[in-house]
Parts: C-alpha cells; sequence; structure tokens
C-alpha cells in the first residue's frame, strides 16, 4: 500500500469513528431499548390464555422475521410517503430495526420466561403474590439471567444491521465509508477499514456480555 | 414463635366437604371430606395419584377444586374474617372463585413445597421476608427481627446472606419451613417434605416439623414416613383414588386398617420387597 492510501484511511478514521458515534452506537442503543420493551410485551401476549391476544403477537412475529429487514426499512421510508406518510430518515430507521429486534427478543423473552420452573410460580402464589408482581420479583429476574447471552446476539447483530441505515440515508459509520470511497475509489482498504471498526465495537459488547453474564449468575451453582 | 391467631379449641379450625377435582377426563377428587381442630396435625398417606397432594394444593389455591367447599374458621380476636369457598359455583375456573375469597385461603394457608421452590436469586433472608414484606406490608425491622429470629430457632441464622444454591436440601427445605412461617399462617401445609432429601438429612427437617407439632401449630402433612406420620399426627387419613378410604387415631390406624385397601398399601411400604 502507498503512503497516500495510508494517509487516506488516517484522514477517514475520525468521520468513520463520528459516523459511529453519532450515527450507529445511538442508532443500535435507542433501536434495542424500544425493541426489547416491545418484545416483553409480545411474549406476555404469545403466552396469555387470551387466544386473540397470542395471535396478534403470533403474527406480529412471523410477519416480523419472516421478511428482511431492508424490505421493512425500505417500506417504511420509501414505501409509506406514498400512502400520505413522510417519516424523516432516523426516526425510520429507529422504527425499523425497533419492530425488527421486537419480534426477535420476543420469542427469547417468551422461552426464557418458560424456563423458570413452575415451582417458583407456585411459591410465588403461596406467599401471596398476585400474577403481576409473581411476574416482576419472582419470574423475570430469574427469565432475564437465561435471555443475556440470546439477547446479546440480538444485539450484536443489530449493531451491525444499523449499516444498512445507510440505504436510507442516515449517515452512520457505513455511509461514512461509502463517500470517502466513492470519492477515492479506495474501496478495499476503506471498506476493510469499516469492517475493522464494527469488529471493534462487536468486541467491546461481547466482553460487556461476559461482565453481566457473571453478575447474573453470582446465585447460580458453577 | 408460636400459632399466632387464637380461635376457640373445640371448634374445627379447617372444613373441607365434598371436594372435587378433575384433570380433564381422569377424575382425581371423587368427594374429599376432612376436618382439621386447632392444634392438630392431619397426615395424609396413600400411594402416588391418589390425589393427597392435590388436596393439598386445593388448600392453598394453587389448584381451584371442581366442586365442594372449603372453610376456614375466623380468628377470635377478630384479625381474620372467616373464609368460605364454594366451588361448585367456580365451575373448576380460577375466574369464578372470587379474588378476594382466594387470597384469604392464601393468606391463612402456607405450604412448604416437596422440592423447596426456594427463589434462587434471592438469599436466605430475602427469601423468608419476601412474603411479610413486600405482600404483607409489614414493617421492614420487625419483618426482619422475626425473620432472623426463625432463623436463629432452626440453625440457619449464619446463612442469612447465602443463596439456595449454596445450602443443603435439608438447609434448604428448613429455609422453606421458615419461609412459611413468617407469613404468620393458621394453617401450615407439608407436600412430603422430605421426598427429595437424602436420607441422612431427613432427620433434621422432620424433627422441625415435630416441634413445631408439640407448639400447636395446625397443620396437614403429605408423607410417606409412616413412623413420623404416627408419632407427629393426631390423626391420619388413607387417601386411594380420590377419596378417604379411612380415617383416625394414627396408631390404632397403623396397627389394625379397617380397610383391605389400607392394608395393603401399609404392607407395601413396610415391605417393599
Amino acid at each position: 500500500m502507498t503512503d497516500s492510501t495510508w494517509q487516506l484511511l488516517l484522514d477517514s478514521l475520525w468521520p468513520m469513528i463520528h459516523g459511529a458515534i453519532t450515527g450507529t452506537i445511538p442508532l443500535a442503543l435507542s433501536s434495542f431499548a424500544i425493541g426489547l420493551a416491545l418484545a416483553l410485551v409480545l411474549a406476555l401476549m404469545r403466552l396469555s390464555r387470551r387466544r386473540w391476544l397470542s395471535s396478534i403477537a403470533r403474527v406480529y412475529i412471523s410477519l416480523v422475521r419472516g421478511t428482511p429487514l431492508l424490505v421493512q426499512l425500505f417500506v417504511i421510508f420509501y414505501g409509506l410517503p406514498s400512502l400520505g406518510v413522510v417519516i424523516d430518515p432516523w426516526p425510520s430507521a429507529i422504527i425499523a430495526f425497533s419492530i425488527n429486534v421486537g419480534g426477535y427478543a420476543a420469542e427469547v423473552i417468551r422461552a426464557a420466561i418458560l424456563s423458570v420452573p413452575k415451582g417458583q410460580w407456585e411459591a410465588a402464589y403461596m406467599v401471596g403474590m398476585s400474577h403481576r408482581r409473581a411476574l416482576t420479583r419472582i419470574i423475570l429476574p430469574q427469565a432475564a439471567r437465561v435471555s443475556v447471552p440470546p439477547l446479546s446476539n440480538t444485539f450484536i447483530s443489530l449493531v451491525k444491521d444499523t449499516s444498512l441505515a445507510s440505504l436510507i440515508l442516515v449517515t452512520e459509520l457505513f455511509r461514512e465509508a461509502q463517500q470517502v470511497a466513492a470519492f477515492s475509489g479506495q474501496f478495499m482498504a476503506l471498506y476493510l477499514e469499516a469492517a475493522l471498526l464494527y469488529w471493534i465495537i462487536c468486541l467491546v459488547l461481547s466482553s460487556g456480555q461476559s461482565v453481566l453474564e457473571k453478575r447474573l449468575e453470582r446465585y447460580v451453582a458453577h | 414463635m408460636s400459632p399466632t391467631d387464637s380461635q376457640p379449641t373445640d371448634q374445627n379450625l379447617l372444613t373441607v366437604r365434598g371436594l372435587q377435582k378433575s384433570f380433564g377426563t381422569n377424575q382425581v377428587l371423587r368427594s374429599i371430606d376432612l376436618t382439621v381442630s386447632r392444634g392438630q396435625v392431619l397426615a395424609l398417606i396413600g400411594p402416588s395419584g391418589s390425589g393427597k397432594t392435590t388436596v393439598l394444593r386445593c388448600l392453598n389455591g394453587l389448584e381451584i377444586a371442581d366442586g365442594g367447599s372449603i372453610e376456614i374458621v375466623g380468628a377470635a380476636d377478630g384479625g381474620h374474617a372467616p373464609v368460605v369457598i364454594d366451588f361448585a359455583a367456580a365451575h373448576g375456573s380460577r375466574a369464578g372463585v372470587p379474588k378476594k375469597a382466594l387470597g384469604a385461603l392464601r393468606d391463612r394457608s402456607a405450604m412448604v413445597f416437596q422440592h423447596y421452590n426456594l427463589f434462587p436469586h434471592k438469599t436466605v433472608l430475602e427469601n423468608v421476608m419476601e412474603g411479610p414484606l413486600i405482600v404483607q406490608r409489614r414493617p421492614r425491622a420487625e419483618v426482619e427481627a422475626e425473620a432472623l429470629a426463625l432463623l436463629d430457632r432452626v440453625g440457619l441464622r449464619d446463612k442469612r446472606d447465602s443463596y439456595p444454591f449454596e445450602l443443603s436440601g435439608g438447609q434448604q427445605q428448613r429455609v422453606g419451613i421458615v419461609r412459611a412461617l413468617a407469613l404468620r399462617p393458621t394453617l401450615l401445609l407439608f407436600d412430603e417434605p422430605t421426598s427429595a432429601l437424602d436420607p441422612e438429612l431427613v432427620g433434621d427437617v422432620l424433627r422441625l416439623i415435630k416441634e413445631l407439632a408439640a407448639e400447636g401449630w395446625t397443620m396437614v402433612i403429605v408423607t410417606h414416613e409412616l413412623e413420623f406420620a404416627r408419632e407427629v399426627a393426631s390423626e391420619i387419613a388413607f387417601v386411594d383414588g380420590g377419596t378417604i378410604v379411612e380415617h383416625g387415631d394414627p396408631k390404632q390406624m397403623l396397627r389394625d386398617p379397617q380397610h383391605e385397601r389400607t392394608r395393603q398399601f401399609l404392607h407395601r411400604l413396610l415391605f417393599p420387597f
């Protein structure tokens, strides 16, 4: 590689990091938070004895998991305006990613709730708790521990998936890379640099996952 | 700690009439009638699948019976209103039982589970305090003092900050008993409290239950430990096929059962091979 390529990589580093800090990371965090809240509601709907509630959740999850994220993103940003609904790039991206995370995480949370032994519900009822209190104080804390590894997967996927937002004009890490690449013609070097930055972000997240798992496992036999 | 609420001793504390329960087409309880007066210990024995555990679960509202009724008398000091639940009106559905009545039933009875069912994410002390503090909303200082006194009594005060997985089965079950006592129930329910324990750990738990019986706690115990039942129970009921086949004085019944099915069952327990 020539000196000028190195110089280009160095010069483009800050715009990309800036894109990560102002685009990729806040996009991933906010979508994950909203998506998780949505997922919890969907998981509880799925587990509800009321059939219509559980059916709505089932159809939602099936639609989200059965269609490409890119298509969901395009429907919201490029499709909805034809119905008179115009949403800016950022909110469009957050809506699409939240809906998507909601669908995937709902199944994780549902499985985690089901993995808590029935005796825990019974002991909670025995001490006098209502269904809601048993859920929040006894069942969900135990389900949380079980769902950390699969939810971490969902989050790491989400961080990488935010690169799709570049296609609806959100300025984030990958869009910065594209712009420098198009301008300079150094596609290989710049896209590898972008890949490296994504990888570093995910490494940090993985170690965060281990810390969280350790913390949640302090009350479990090893 | 002794039983807290007072009522006339001559009265039946618990009265169960015509209790019925089916799971699908399987009729587990055909018609169960039983009474327990204050300070008495009723032991339910019988083969597995006989329905004895289901009776106990109905008494704590973990199962909703299809028919019959459960009554617990009110406390003489007015601290508790009487509980009366008529299940015929509910048609076996939880929604059919008034929430208040179900809550009152749970308030008056506390259960000790075969597999302890301690909350694994809470310490020993938190396990004991959860009900009194969060559900009953009693003052923390009072609840904590009482919880520690109870733990002290079963020799587990120094384990207050341990998590359940750090305890042996026998220790976990003693915490399970303390958790039930801390709820200040009128009626203690034991579901095969020693069946999941290693044989050498059974003694501690049985001794504790015996002490509680001597202190005047009213209890219903499902057990396979015949010798224990004979010593601790005021009455034994033999349950088979969803009915109480016979009941009576423990010594009398174990020595000279009146019913052929009871005889066969006792023989099988005493001479397993």
